[in-house]
């Protein structure tokens, strides 16, 4: 028989040595290098904020996918380092014919596929293929969403508008390192463009075996096919490991890899959504580094040791005012309104170190930025006899902008929006707050209704392409917007397509001085984006675009 | 006691269908819509549109429900808009997570909460009673994200003495034919692994336990007094049983029967604080992909994933009631 010192002995075990045991092991080493990373220093640990949203990345549009797939694959065109220009990547040269309808691909010879398929041009045009031929779900923008914006469509579509619309028509295997890919109209952005996750080279062997295209479901819902979950294969220097999804993601090197290896030899991708658990990861020494750093916590890590690694922006905030509202459709309130704010001290107070003010809807990195647009500099004096021109003396305006959302061309909007308000006050402008939860009120607010007046909204550019900015704003009437403005619309939709590249850029500068003419709403900042990591962590790639691949990366012991 | 569980099981399917009527209007409530929150910030309105028609959110509610439904009865949860994934992979995928961690969790409250209650209803107004009231009033008022940042801030952040997020090392190669990271470290003999997997339960576990430990500990040393002055002790005291005998088998035994059912009901309110807790330390299990699907407007996760927790919350009260009644025979007759 037991007696009760043995029963309360016996639960004090139980419970005190789960705590007193697990500490002693971490104790007396202490520091923050062991434990975590000290089983050999070839582990790259980088925190992701969400799972990727498919491993096949034609099927995929996030940023936590493609970081992913940046590993795995390659296209046939890259980025130079540390730019958003396109560089020869799978392809070694290429040449476009004058007529901008042929573009024929000197591809890399040498390289294979992680499943020792070879790359080739037959490869080359089985991927253009594949993507124009999606048929059903998968030309839903939430799978293909980059084929279409880009190419315009599919072979064909069950959605009419759709139909015949793309501008891809064939691919040739000349021989087996050249390939060529015919349009039935111009594209220019498309070399730009090729740099995209979206349209890296997969293995065609490992595409049918795994059956990529088979989307299942009973038309209720997708379910990706076994390809997109657990087979993804590509040329890059990375395989692909393991997935537990909301755990982590695992590669590995791959050993037969055409470049250089570099010293990282397996990465790991814990997903950690909330952004102080990311910090307080990297601070208990639990990860390398992770992306999206808030502004308040850069100086914090910077003064606890840890490096903090800028992005150039390639992107842009700006104020939008909504012509729906009868007030802000009087050019003279916009130019008021414009001249009211003092973008430098915006800036400086609100904005991550390096931030640029904006003059353009496009960052300076992108071809047709126009240095000689009208840019409204801060003049209070003028804004004030502007609006009393414009009769609009006692203005009170409402000015929607979003809660408890970082984004990377915003990190803070309450913020932002605090120090506008101070700024259009001083001018006499009474403003009416409204502040909604990010996702979905905000943006159903102010994309899918007319009933906002000055709003607060960005964009980060996907490739170097100018209509990716302003296409994406100012391509056609839109609620966001308010206005209809065909001439403007037409001036960006003609550039797109102009052939020649110098023309092109010359046609997107006119069409960035109109737009900053028209004032549709007022271009604030491009904001550094900011990485942090262990002081150990050297040499990362950090690309305006996200263009970063880890094998040039090395870790301390 | 057959009975007792086919009544028991007979009553569950009602509760559920209740619950799915009112899991199904709470989630169609819900402001916005999940169309804007896969598609992104740019979606054009006809995306939305065909979004809304892939998935069927555009048709009437009661064809949805009904649908739903038929598809439940089948075993079908739905898609997760978010993974594309069938909602119960997702569910098993992650709920061997969350086992392991509010078995932890139940451990420390069953281990330190009985004899620090037992204690406290021993020596009733000594230090040890005192202590123990204090402990457990803290323990049910102090939040369980609170506790659960504080206890992450000060021995993950601040000391390093344990991890801060997630299941395991995520330089750690391990093998899981089980899906719980300790046992399978245990199976596979890949020590390090297990060793790895328990120290990340640490922190969790401990905030996950201490609202539990704390009720655990009330109940226990309100039985035990309560027991303790009961007559049939003092006629055991009477009938010249030895002190340890009486104090052992006749106050313990009798005193255990409510903490058994507190025990019992503690286990959902592990599911529930499973949400804040993994979602505070990044643990990949069932309460973290069901906070991310609030935020993601996952309506087919929270529907199912709810009603699955509904399920396994109902199924482990059965058992509780189906052992209360192994102990104490008066049960079985009813």
């Amino acid at each position: 028989m037991r007696n009760r010192w043995q029963i309360v002995a016996g639960g004090l075990v139980v419970g005190l040595a789960l705590t007193a045991c697990a500490a002693s092991d971490r104790d007396p080493e202490g520091g923050a290098d062991d434990g975590a990373t000290s089983a050999g220093r070839d582990t790259f640990i980088f925190a992701a904020s969400a799972d990727p949203a498919s491993l096949d990345p034609a099927f995929a549009s996030d940023g936590e996918s493609f970081r992913v797939a940046r590993q795995i694959f390659e296209g046939l065109v890259g980025v130079e380092p540390g730019t958003a220009d396109p560089a020869p990547l799978l392809a070694e040269s290429w040449e476009v014919s004058d007529d901008g309808l042929e573009y024929t691909f000197a591809l890399k010879e040498d390289v294979t596929f992680h499943d020792g398929t070879p790359f080739d041009a037959e490869a080359v045009c089985f991927n253009f293929e594949r993507w124009n031929n999606f048929t059903g779900v998968l030309q839903s923008e939430s799978l293909s969403y980059y084929w279409q914006k880009v190419n315009g469509g599919f072979a064909s579509s069950d959605v009419e508008t759709l139909d015949g619309t793309g501008k891809y028509e064939s691919c040739e295997a000349v021989d087996a390192s050249t390939a060529v890919v015919n349009l039935q109209s111009p594209l220019p952005e498309l070399i730009s463009a090729l740099s995209l996750p979206s349209f890296s080279m997969q293995s065609p062997t490992a595409l049918e075996e795994y059956d990529a295209d088979g989307v299942t479901g009973d038309g209720e819902a997708p379910v990706l096919p076994e390809y997109a979950t657990g087979h993804p294969t590509g040329t890059g220097p990375f395989t692909f490991e393991s997935w537990s999804p909301g755990e982590e993601v695992v590669l590995s090197a791959y050993d037969e890899y055409w470049g250089e290896q570099g010293q990282v030899r397996r990465i790991v991708f814990p997903i950690i959504s909330d952004a102080t658990a990311r910090r307080q990861a990297l601070q208990a020494g639990d990860i390398d580094g992770y992306d999206l750093v808030g502004p308040a916590d850069v100086v914090a890590l910077e003064e606890a040791g840890f490096q903090i690694v800028n992005r150039d922006p390639f992107n842009v905030l700006y104020l939008g005012m909504n012509q729906a509202n009868p007030d802000l459709a009087e050019p003279k309130v916009r130019q008021a309104i414009a001249h009211a704010i003092n973008k430098e001290a915006l800036v400086a107070q609100t904005l991550p170190e390096g931030t640029e003010v904006a003059t353009n809807f496009v960052p300076p990195a992108v071809a047709g930025w126009n240095a000689d647009v009208e840019t409204y500099d801060y003049d209070p004096d003028r804004a004030r006899t502007l609006l009393a021109e414009a009769g609009k003396s006692d203005l009170t305006i409402d000015f929607n902008y979003p809660t408890n959302v970082s984004r990377p061309y915003m990190p803070t909007p309450e913020q932002v929006f605090t120090a506008i308000e101070a700024d259009l006050e001083a001018v006499g402008i009474t403003v009416n707050p409204v502040p909604d939860p990010w996702n979905p009120e905000y943006l159903d607010k102010i994309q899918g209704g007319t009933e906002h007046g000055l709003h607060l909204l960005g964009w980060t550019g996907d490739y170097n392409d100018t209509y990716n900015f302003i296409g994406v704003f100012f391509g056609g009437a839109s609620n966001e917007w308010g206005f209809d403005n065909p001439e403007l619309f037409a001036a960006i939709n003609d550039a797109r397509y102009v052939a020649d590249v110098d023309e092109q850029t010359a046609a997107y500068e006119e069409a960035n001085a109109a737009i900053l003419e028209f004032l549709p709403g007022v271009p604030l900042a491009h904001p550094v984006p900011s990485l942090a990591f262990k002081d150990d962590v050297q040499g990362y790639p950090a690309s305006p675009v996200q263009d970063e691949v880890y094998n040039v990366i090395t870790l301390g012991d | 006691m057959t009975r007792l569980i086919l009544r028991r099981l007979a009553l569950l399917v009602p509760t559920l269908l209740g619950l799915s009527v009112l899991l199904f209007l709470w989630v169609r409530a819900l402001p916005g819509g999940p169309a804007t929150a896969l598609l992104g910030e740019r979606a054009t309105p006809e995306a939305v549109s065909r979004i809304n028609e892939l998935y069927g959110f555009d048709r009437p509610l009661v064809e949805q429900y009904v649908t739903w439904l038929g598809q439940l009865v089948q075993g079908n949860f739905g898609v997760s808009t978010r993974t594309g994934r069938p909602v119960l992979d997702e569910f098993l995928a992650r709920f061997p997570a969350t086992i392991e961690l509010s078995l932890v969790a139940l451990l420390v409250a069953v281990g330190v909460g009985v004899p620090l209650g037992y204690l406290a209803a021993r020596r009733q107004g000594k230090l040890i009673d005192h202590a123990a009231v204090v402990t457990s009033l803290l323990g049910v008022t102090i939040p369980v994200f609170f506790l659960a940042f504080l206890l992450k801030w000060l021995f993950a952040v601040q000391l390093d003495w344990f991890p801060s997020s997630g299941r395991q090392d995520p330089a750690m190669v391990a093998t899981h034919p089980t899906g719980f990271y300790v046992l399978d470290g245990i199976l596979t003999r890949e020590w390090d692994a297990a060793w790895d997997a328990f120290v990340h339960l640490v922190l969790p576990a401990l905030a996950l336990g201490t609202i539990p430990l704390a009720i655990i500990a009330r109940i226990t040393r309100a039985s035990v007094i309560d027991v303790q002055h009961a007559d049939y002790v003092r006629t055991a005291r009477a009938k010249g049983l030895s002190a340890t005998h009486v104090r052992s088998r006749v106050i313990l035994h009798n005193a255990m029967l409510p903490v058994a059912t507190t025990i019992g009901l503690q286990v959902g309110l592990l599911l529930s604080g499973a949400v804040l807790t993994e979602t505070v330390f990044a643990f990949p299990g069932v309460g973290k992909f069901l906070a991310d699907a609030v935020f993601n407007l996952d309506y087919a996760v929270l529907q199912g994933f709810i009603l699955l927790i509904a399920v396994v919350y109902a199924l482990v009260n059965l058992m509780v009631d189906v052992s209360y009644g192994l102990i104490d025979p008066r049960m079985r007759t009813r």
